[in-house]
């Protein structure tokens, strides 16, 4: 069984079915590329795995356990559904950082947040919070971003928030990291930067899903590529398979278009 | 005869501030409930309290004070607000409540819904719960949005207060004109002005430095 399974996934908006009978596997240390153009519904994809939506049908298994089961009650599925979130990460396109808060205090605030809810947390406040401090400024460092620890958002450029952003996601050790186009609402020459530290996360062994249309990096990085259209996934292999022999039109056509 | 004005002034002054400050004690978070109501999923509730909130905002201040001080009395026999100063100061803070309340939630909706959606999504991810979303990421936002606007209204709450005088609550204004009217004199007019100068500026100083105290994110 693989790390990731994703069967059957089906997705209304009211009478529009945004997902459509989606199912792969993503074995543990891979790196996921999903590609297709707008619409495609792969965000909605991307959203359902850590419930920010709720699938309609079909069932999620994150090593062994199965997180959400469309057969389920809704009670059964919404049971642990903070801890059932921690298996993902999430970095958002547009960052989402909090504005109030340094790039550090970003990083760690839902890691002391969570820290509160240990038995012993009143015992051993401030090692606890040192060790998460210490955490959150390696994190950065990581990200090449320990001078600018203590800046707040606005003062940043969009690649450093990105950048943050997957600091503060990584701070809570998910398993999986998911990628909603992290470099779209980037400035091209920030692009890099931030595809640079996915790269180096996915040589890590990070296991990673990442939706993109950044296709170089889908080809160097992805250990498998989905091409989604209407709903639908469409063809899914390795990234020679995809990029260099498509075998189903549809994807021709996308790749044809955008490379 | 300045320092009589003065003393009466003062007085004026003690009532226009009860009427401001226990206006505000009161509308803050009632204006914050209708925000909720007027952003409910219920219907009944989101529909009631957007009529409400038309009606309020779409009469008159004074007649909204005219109907609550004298409505009572003339529909039930019996004035429910008694015959006293202290009754008509309790009618004027009912009456400015409601009022303001109502102008309150419109500027909290807008406020709270002004925080981008990508804030609570990336508090959820991060597995905050739903009350630490709201007090540790998104309040301090709303608020944020909501000080020029709400310094906007404060202020005009201050010198809404002189439309007391129209059930003859003795506030400030009333305390001017009464000396104009006995002693046919207006510098105390001028001097009732002074007054007014002073606790807007006061408030300007305020809400300046909140301003600047929340200008270091964005």
């Amino acid at each position: 069984m693989a790390f990731l399974e994703v069967e059957h996934i089906e997705k209304n908006f009211g009478n529009t079915k945004v997902l459509k009978d989606v199912s792969f596997a993503l074995e543990e240390g891979n790196t996921l590329a999903i590609i297709g153009s707008s619409g495609s519904g792969k965000t909605t994809l991307l959203r359902c795995l850590n419930f920010l939506e709720t699938p309609t049908k079909g069932k999620i298994t994150v090593g062994g356990d199965v997180l959400f089961n469309s057969d389920w009650s809704e009670a059964e599925n919404n049971k642990d559904l903070r801890s059932k979130r921690l298996h993902f990460g999430m970095v958002f396109q547009s960052f989402n950082l909090f504005p109030q808060y340094t790039a550090l205090e970003n990083v760690t605030l839902s890691k002391k947040l969570l820290a509160k809810e240990d038995p012993d947390f009143k015992k051993n406040k401030k090692e606890i919070y040192a060790k998460i401090e210490e955490q959150g400024k390696k994190l950065l460092a990581q990200m090449g971003l320990a001078e600018r620890m203590n800046h707040y958002p606005h003062q940043l450029s969009g690649g450093q928030q990105q950048r943050v952003a997957i600091a503060r996601a990584l701070a809570m050790e998910p398993a999986i990291m998911l990628f909603d186009e992290p470099t779209s609402a980037l400035d091209p020459e920030l692009v890099g930067e931030v595809l640079n530290v996915m790269k180096e996360l996915a040589r890590e062994g990070m296991t990673m899903v990442v939706v993109t249309h950044e296709m170089g990096f889908a080809r160097e990085m992805a250990d498998q590529v989905i091409f989604m259209d209407e709903g639908q996934i469409v063809e899914t292999g390795t990234a020679e398979e995809i990029f260099a022999n498509p075998k189903q039109e549809r994807t021709k056509a996308f790749l044809s278009k955008i490379l | 005869m300045f320092l009589s004005v003065t003393l009466a002034l003062l007085e004026g002054m003690g009532t226009t501030f009860q009427i401001f400050i226990l206006t505000l004690i009161f509308s803050l978070p009632l204006g914050l409930i209708l925000a909720f109501g007027a952003m409910s999923k219920f219907r009944p509730i989101s529909y009631s309290v957007n009529v409400l909130v038309w009606i309020i905002r779409g009469t008159p201040l004074m007649l909204q004070l005219i109907i609550i001080f004298y409505g009572p009395g003339l529909w039930l026999d019996y004035n429910v607000w008694g015959g006293n100063s202290a009754g008509r100061l309790t009618a004027t803070v009912v009456a400015f409540t409601i009022n303001y309340a109502c102008y309150f939630s419109v500027i909290f909706r807008g406020g709270i819904q002004g925080v981008p959606v990508g804030q609570r999504e990336a508090g959820e991810v991060l597995g905050m719960t739903r009350s630490q979303i709201f007090f540790k990421v998104t309040l301090l936002q709303m608020v944020k949005r909501v000080v020029p606007p709400m310094s906007n209204e404060i202020i005009t709450l201050v010198k809404d207060t002189s439309l007391a005088r129209i059930i003859s609550c003795y506030e400030l204004t009333f305390t001017g004109y009464s000396f104009m009217k006995a002693a046919s004199i207006t510098w105390p007019l001028f001097y009732t002005a002074v007054f007014y100068l002073a606790f807007v500026g006061i408030l300007t100083i305020l809400f300046n430095y909140i301003e600047k105290r929340l200008s270091y994110f964005r």
